[in-house]
């Protein structure tokens, strides 16, 4: 517990910070990183050699069988003929020996600093890059363990920047030493705010706190290997409802009206058509066994330094979020889940990934399948602005639809027409702290757009729009799967709408201070609720760890 | 910078509907609105969406010279292109992809005038709005806190006639409000006060 004595003592950045691998000097990645990185075109150049040798290798074990063959020019008779096993006996060594140097020597000149100010990367022998990440623009880190970095014990460390391709990546650690950069880095980038703050508001002894409970979390959840049975998780997502929500998905409606037009085909055509069912069902079982995989084992925990989601079961990646990262939510449920009450909620986000990569739909889902009392529990954890009142308009009013004194505004009765089926769904609600979008009867879908994280708000009309008195609206985020937009809206209501909430934007991003997420005063409720749980637990666990680095920092 | 002494007024509520650049002294007031075309074009029905109350700025009346400049070039581009390929080479099916290229050209050139007149631009106390379209009307609030960076660009063409493009990037790709044809001096003035705002008024992400 020394660690925040520390701070108060001197507000030097890296004076409370806890491991010896950020103390602003320059480290070295794992050992075994280049054989991460290059272990594997190793592999598949010895996988082509042996095959190339397979003939050779079947000779040599079973001699009867080779001598159809003639290897006239073969490099291998030329050696064996010319007595120069020995000297290819070294020049294999030699290869190895030069490629084993050179791994090393790309390792040595892969380092990492951790300051005060930013996360930096140097790598690259010939081609020197150095990539450096400002500690406050950090929009989370993520922890990636695959399947053979786990057996290895290394992690993959991802610290998340905002902008298309700004990850800093610190692949591989240990995994100890990741969860412990992992902890500093959110603790630096809060404390950091946290030292800002002090001179504001007292309420920064509560931040430190908050800090060191973070980091015994750390060391409780991520210690071990078994974050599926995490304590502090707010939701418990069975296996089964998992398999079953992606069986009842939109796709498999569309592999049910396949397989009914193969049987039709198969009956009126020819009856080979139903042969290609089985390629179909292969392809839709590996797809679903993806998707299932990719999310078992899933836990959602609130930490001070954001909320922390743990996910997939060969792949483990735990992402932390801090607080105000977060620029649209949707709570969505397809027609198919409606009987079992399950929803899901998506988000948008910075994800700081490349717009090709094709992974950022996974980092999309904060819940991937849930009752409403978990849409209740993860909607309090990404939306703390989200004032306690004001929930039920979200959940009963907005996710399940209309009822008595419905306070949105809908789609008005001219344009029904517009809108056959969800006119009575169709509506918004601007409250001070978000744009409420609910939509759909079929797929119902509920999208909270924070003010303080919006970017701009259109409003647009066409011609039939015209014609018929309405106008839309969209809320423009950062790119991602939840869309902003709502049409079919009456036209002074839309212009009313759009006229508040664009002076409601600059007032909630001028009092929004969740960017600094150490100081938890903005949403007390909950917020708090978090950091008094866990210290039961987790001061006892959280001493050892901190109390070896200070001696080593000062 | 000439508009750092006035920096506090956007804040404050001295700004009014006569003065909308607010940061921006008179002179740059004349600056963004010299040469401009002096009236919104606005759909006739009575369901439009309003234009509200503050003043609007709009683009420089070269913008549709320019326009019409490069439209005329295209076409004849194109024309050159269907003759050769059609007379020389004898290839008769080029007047269908050709044709409907002329077509679909001489469609928009007959709307742009309307369309460069709807083009406008409002600088309100926290935010700016900008408004494009007839038929389909299309309006944009962009708090001032929330740009990223400001882009001014000119080809060829836009710099022989002094006009310049500016566009306003946000965290939010679709945001997308790209004002054209606006004077160098305008966009110039217009740039440096949208920086300054943006600077008192930073918000995070």
């Amino acid at each position: 517990m020394s660690t925040p004595e520390t701070a108060a003592a001197a507000p030097l950045p890296v004076a409370d910070v806890r491991s010896p691998l950020s103390d602003g000097e320059w480290h070295r990645l794992h050992p075994l990183t280049p054989l991460m990185k290059g272990g594997l075109f190793l592999v598949v150049v010895i996988g082509i050699v042996v095959t190339n040798l397979r003939d050779r290798l079947i000779a040599v074990f079973l001699p009867g069988m080779a001598d159809e063959y003639d290897y006239a020019g073969d490099p291998i008779d030329y050696i064996v003929a010319n007595d120069l096993l020995i000297l290819a006996a070294l020049v294999v060594l030699g290869v190895l020996v030069v490629l084993l140097a050179l791994f090393w020597i790309s390792w040595r000149f892969h380092t990492f600093r951790i300051t005060g100010d930013d996360v930096e990367v140097r790598s690259g022998v010939l081609f020197r890059t150095h990539r450096r990440a400002p500690l406050d623009r950090v929009q989370g880190v993520n922890l990636t363990r695959p399947m053979i970095a786990r057996i290895l014990g290394m992690a993959k460390l991802e610290v998340v920047g905002a902008g298309l391709d700004a990850n800093v990546k610190l692949e591989y650690l240990s995994t100890p030493n990741a969860e412990a950069v992992r902890g500093d880095i959110l603790r630096l980038a809060s404390g950091r705010q946290l030292a800002d703050a002090r001179r504001e508001s007292g309420g920064s002894a509560r931040g430190r706190a908050a800090a060191v409970v973070s980091a015994g979390i750390t060391g409780l959840i991520e210690g071990e290997e078994g974050a599926d049975d995490n304590p502090a998780s707010v939701v418990h997502l069975p296996p089964g409802r998992l398999i079953g929500a992606h069986l009842l998905s939109g796709s498999t409606i569309w592999l049910i009206l396949l397989l009914i037009g193969v049987v039709v085909g198969s009956v009126i055509g020819t009856p080979w058509l139903l042969f290609s069912i089985v390629p179909t069902l292969i392809g839709f079982g590996a797809y679903w066994f993806r998707q299932i995989t990719r999310s078992l084992r899933y836990s959602i925990a609130p930490t001070p330094a954001g909320v922390r989601i743990t996910f997939g079961l060969f792949t483990t990646i735990t992402e932390t979020l801090p607080p105000g990262r977060i620029h649209a939510v949707e709570v969505a449920q397809p027609l198919l889940w409606r009987r079992l009450g399950w929803f899901r909620i998506r988000v948008n986000r910075l994800s700081g990934r490349a717009a090709t990569d094709t992974s950022s739909q996974q980092f999309s889902d904060v819940l991937p399948v849930g009752t409403l009392a978990d849409v209740d529990r993860v909607l309090r954890l990404i939306l703390p602005g989200l004032p306690g009142d004001a929930l039920p308009v979200v959940l009963e009013r907005g996710i399940l639809g209309p009822v008595a004194d419905d306070p949105y505004t809908n789609t008005p009765r001219r344009a029904r027409w517009l809108r056959p089926l969800s006119w009575r769904r169709n509506g918004f609600l601007l409250t001070p702290d978000a744009l409420l979008l609910r939509s759909g009867v079929l797929r119902r879908a509920l999208v909270v757009l924070p003010l303080a994280r919006l970017q701009s708000i259109r409003l647009s009309q066409g011609p039939v729009d015209r014609a018929v008195g309405v106008a839309n609206i969209t809320g423009h985020t950062v790119l991602g799967q939840v869309s902003g937009s709502l049409g079919i809206l009456d036209r002074a209501a839309a212009v009313a709408v759009w006229t508040d909430a664009a002076a409601a934007v600059t007032a909630a991003s001028s009092r929004d201070r969740s960017h600094r997420w150490g100081t938890t005063s903005p949403e007390p409720s909950v917020t708090e609720a978090p950091p008094a749980e866990p210290p039961v637990t987790d001061v006892p666990s959280e001493s050892p760890v901190t109390e070896v680095p200070p001696a080593v920092s000062p | 910078m000439t508009i750092s002494p006035d920096q506090p007024t956007p804040a404050s509520d001295s700004l009014t509907t006569t003065d909308p650049v607010g940061a921006a002294p008179t002179a740059g007031d004349e600056a963004l609105d010299a040469g401009t075309y002096d009236g919104v074009v606005e759909p006739r029905s009575e369901n439009r969406l309003p234009l509200g109350d503050g003043t609007w700025h709009q683009i420089s009346r070269k913008y549709i010279v320019v326009q019409l400049i490069s439209h005329a070039l295209f076409l004849a581009l194109v024309i050159a292109a269907a003759v050769v390929l059609g007379l020389v080479l004898e290839q008769p099916w080029v007047w269908i992809p050709a044709g409907a290229v002329v077509a679909v050209t001489l469609a928009t050139v007959i709307v742009l005038p309307r369309q460069a007149r709807s083009i406008g631009y409002q600088l309100r106390d926290d935010d700016l709005v900008f408004r494009r379209g007839i038929l389909w009307q299309r309006m944009v609030a962009v708090p001032y806190g929330r740009m990223q960076l400001v882009d001014i660009t000119h080809g060829p063409l836009d710099r022989g006639f002094g006009i310049a493009q500016l566009k306003l990037v946000t965290a939010a790709a679709a945001t997308g409000v790209t004002i054209p044809g606006l004077t160098q001096a305008a966009a110039e003035r217009l740039r440096d006060t949208l920086i300054d705002v943006a600077e008192t008024r930073r918000t995070g992400l």
